[in-house]
């Protein structure tokens, strides 16, 4: 039982630092401010995604 | 004078400190007796221990002592006091919430990232040099510079960025102190990314010459990046975590194949010089630089942050179980003589200069004062996230320093002294090292290099050699003894190269955005982000300037680490000073004069620290410390027909004169740059002083929270949001 929790704690917190998760959260965002409109697809959102991270930078430092 | 305990807002927040509950239980004073007393004993085994040596672990535990103590009392002074934090107000978080770049996170997701984005090659790197002068000089900076300096700039930046809804630096220092400061923090932003890229591409290119494992096990990451960007665009979109799985086994397979590669006849294709190896790393750079984020970028970055997480804690274990004894002397004969093989000039300022990441890091304001920012979710948690993950940075170099100072000091210098000094042959490294005052004999030097199967080890300077021996050392008495000594040390060089390729590529890019930010004030649309002619013509001038200097580093007859490090470490310096600037004048401005000492004093301290070593490298007479002097040097003896040792040809002494006049003058303009900044903060400081009523304030308004988390009760683990 609590290794099964640690597992999802470590699944959660991978999920989260590399963004995987961020799909959920857009969908919640979405059916909340448009709750007519179709969710974008993960590979929809995938290509939303992508254009976004072509706009900008982040720094990685030495 | 406004009060000291005027809040910077001027907004009615809180006169005290809020009523967080004072953990002076009895329970709490034990506790914090007993660290503070481990730590003291261990820096007392560390400084008592005269001609004997001492275990590693005593390093670890005065580091991780101090840590604590200053998490908890310093930092919270800091927070307290000085910046006063309101969890009753709404972050840019959450006020600006996008759901992309503004979103409240998840304290301890938010702590991964900015871990990730600030540690990298920089402090496993300059504490394995700063070896020369011994453990100790290294270990006291590392660690009060840290406590002291380095987290208190991280922590206020972050503060001050998110107070203003996430400003960058440059932002700041425009708005805090002036153009004309804002203007020099800009450029010398700019240039001093330049070097740094420099300099750690020149890591890469020292670790991987002439070592086809190396090179092929490096190399294999851009097929392995390419397919897991396609995996996860194309075939299983948005499952980063799996896909970051299978990359990791593809990268330990790739590490076990550099070894079967070595021993095969493709070994030739893999053997490649450091002058061809800069062309690949610049012709790469490029590519990257351009080619779409998935392809390339956004998964080596997945890659490296699952790497680096992973062997810092394999490294804490290994340090720890395998206690290692420490071999260098507390403090070498080099740290007052200035006259040590791997960098010029004495201990101060030059071991100051030399670990920049790991005790002060001016590039870390970039990153405080940029994607963390807009992420916090709590004010408070600033605490946590600035201060907290630059002590783990910290931690990171003291394990470096241990690495580097559990070798053998003869095999130490064998590896870091320039070429120039210690030739090609096993005989002849022996022999300069015996003339430095060290012993290693050639057959001691053969057998180290077929340990981890490297054809040499001779004068692979650059840190990462050293680093990855010593890692290989204490990896291998924990995890597959001696056998697995080659696969380690491989390891740990694919390891820090990743890290460095990752710099590389975004380094790259957020030069390229910052040129194109320029020149679009001068050709409208060279600015435009997706308009690909001004994205080719940039990048391909960000690679070509920091190509140049790592080209003039891999060729340099004096040994591009030991010409180059010292500038790359004072623009790091530099730019730390800026941002301590920034920082103080805002304390100044919002009527905190009182508090200004809390990053007045480290901006003292580092203002010391390289302007010394500015104006040693420009006016020293000395050819080995002043960068001018070593021109005219050569300069005379080029016109009086001489080749002067260790360069070879006449071409090798232009080369010097060239890259000592560049050097020279770019350490000027860095000072210069700075003085600038200072010098008009300094003006803005006293008018705040004499003005009667308080200067305009730039932070953005105040915002009651919605948000109800406030300190640490249970976040359900469902993700980031409430």
């Amino acid at each position: 039982m609590n290794t099964r929790r640690w597992m999802r704690a470590v699944r959660w917190y991978l999920r989260e630092l590399t963004g995987e998760a961020e799909y959920d959260r857009y969908c919640e965002r979405h059916r909340h401010h448009h709750p007519l409109a179709p969710v974008p697809t993960r590979r929809e959102y995938q290509v939303l995604r992508t254009l976004h991270q072509e706009t900008r930078s982040h720094s990685r430092c030495c | 004078m406004p009060s000291s305990a005027m809040p910077e807002s001027g907004l009615p927040a809180l006169q005290e400190p809020p009523a967080t509950r004072s953990s002076t239980s009895p329970r709490s004073i034990l506790l914090w007796t007993c660290v503070a007393l481990l730590g003291a004993v261990a820096w007392g085994v560390v400084a008592l221990a005269r001609g004997e040596r001492i275990s590693a672990v005593w390093l670890v535990v005065a580091a991780l002592g101090s840590y604590a103590i200053a998490y908890r009392f310093y930092s919270r002074f800091i927070a307290r006091r000085v910046l006063q934090p309101d969890d009753r107000r709404a972050t840019p978080a959450e006020r600006l919430d996008d759901g992309v770049d503004f979103q409240p996170t998840d304290r301890r997701v938010l702590l991964g990232h900015h871990f990730a984005a600030i540690a990298g090659a920089g402090p496993l790197v300059g504490p394995v040099l700063a070896a020369q002068m011994g453990y100790l000089p290294g270990t006291l900076w590392i660690v009060a510079g840290v406590i002291f300096a380095g987290a208190v700039q991280d922590m206020v930046v972050l503060f001050l960025s998110m107070r203003r809804d996430g400003k960058s630096l440059g932002q700041m220092a425009r708005d805090e102190i002036g153009r004309a400061g804002g203007a020099a923090a800009l450029i010398a932003v700019f240039a001093i990314m330049i070097i740094l890229l420099g300099v750690l591409a020149l890591v890469v290119v020292n670790a991987l010459a002439h070592s086809p494992w190396g090179t092929f096990s490096v190399a294999m990451t851009i097929p392995i990046a390419l397919f897991m960007g396609l995996w996860m665009h194309r075939v299983r979109p948005g499952r980063v975590v799996e896909t970051s799985l299978i990359g990791v086994a593809l990268l330990l397979l790739a590490i076990a194949g550099g070894s079967w590669v070595q021993n095969s006849s493709l070994a030739g294709t893999f053997t490649l010089s450091p002058t061809t190896l800069v062309f690949c790393l610049i012709g790469y750079g490029f590519v990257a630089s351009v080619l779409p984020v998935w392809m390339l970028l956004a998964p080596r970055d997945y890659l490296s942050t699952f790497m680096k997480i992973g062997t810092i804690a394999l490294l804490a274990v290994g340090v720890v179980f395998a206690a290692p004894t420490l071999q260098a002397d507390a403090v070498s004969k080099f740290a007052g003589s200035g006259a040590g093989p791997v960098f010029a000039g004495s201990l101060f300022p030059f071991l100051f200069i030399t670990i920049a990441c790991g005790a002060l890091s001016g590039f870390h304001a970039l990153v405080a004062s940029g994607t963390t920012p807009k992420l916090i979710q709590k004010e408070s948690q600033v605490r946590m996230i600035g201060y907290g993950a630059m002590l783990m940075e910290s931690f990171v170099a003291i394990m470096a320093l241990i690495a580097a100072a559990t070798l053998d000091p003869g095999l130490y210098y064998a590896m870091n002294a320039p070429a120039g000094l210690l030739g090609t042959t096993a005989e002849s490294a022996s022999h300069a090292v015996a003339g430095l005052g060290f012993t290693i004999t050639p057959d001691q030097l053969t057998q180290a290099a077929r340990a981890v199967e490297e054809q040499t080890l001779i004068a692979r300077s650059g840190g990462a050699p050293t680093l990855a021996v010593g890692m290989s050392e204490i990896f291998s008495t924990i995890f597959g003894g001696t056998a697995m000594k080659a696969f380690w040390y491989h390891f740990a060089i694919m390891f820090e190269a990743l890290f460095i390729l990752t710099t590389v590529d975004a380094g790259t890019r957020v030069g390229r955005f910052m040129l194109q930010d320029m020149l679009g004030n001068v050709c409208k649309p060279l600015g435009r982000v997706n308009f690909k002619p001004g994205i080719w013509l940039c990048s391909g001038l960000v690679v070509a300037a920091w190509g140049y200097f790592l080209h003039s580093g891999a060729t340099d007859p004096l040994g591009g680490i030991n010409q180059l490090f010292p500038l790359f470490g004072i623009a790091n310096q530099l730019l730390a000073a800026i941002a301590l600037t920034v920082c103080t004048t805002v304390l100044v401005k919002s009527g905190r004069l009182r508090w200004a000492w809390v990053t007045g004093a480290p901006l003292a301290w580092v203002t010391a620290i390289t302007f010394t070593a500015g104006w040693q490298k420009i006016f020293s007479s000395d050819p080995k410390i002043g960068f001018f002097a070593q021109r005219d040097h050569y300069a005379d003896a080029l016109d009086a027909g001489q080749v002067l040792a260790p360069a070879k040809t006449t071409a090798d002494m232009h080369t010097v004169v060239t890259n000592s006049t560049v050097d020279g003058v770019l350490i000027a303009l860095f000072l210069l740059l700075v003085a600038v900044v200072i010098g008009n903060a300094a003006v803005v400081c006293v008018r705040a002083l004499r003005s009667a009523t308080p200067l305009p304030n730039t932070e953005a308004p105040y915002v009651e929270s919605r948000i109800d988390a406030p300190g640490l009760p249970a976040e359900p683990l469902v993700g980031a949001r409430p």
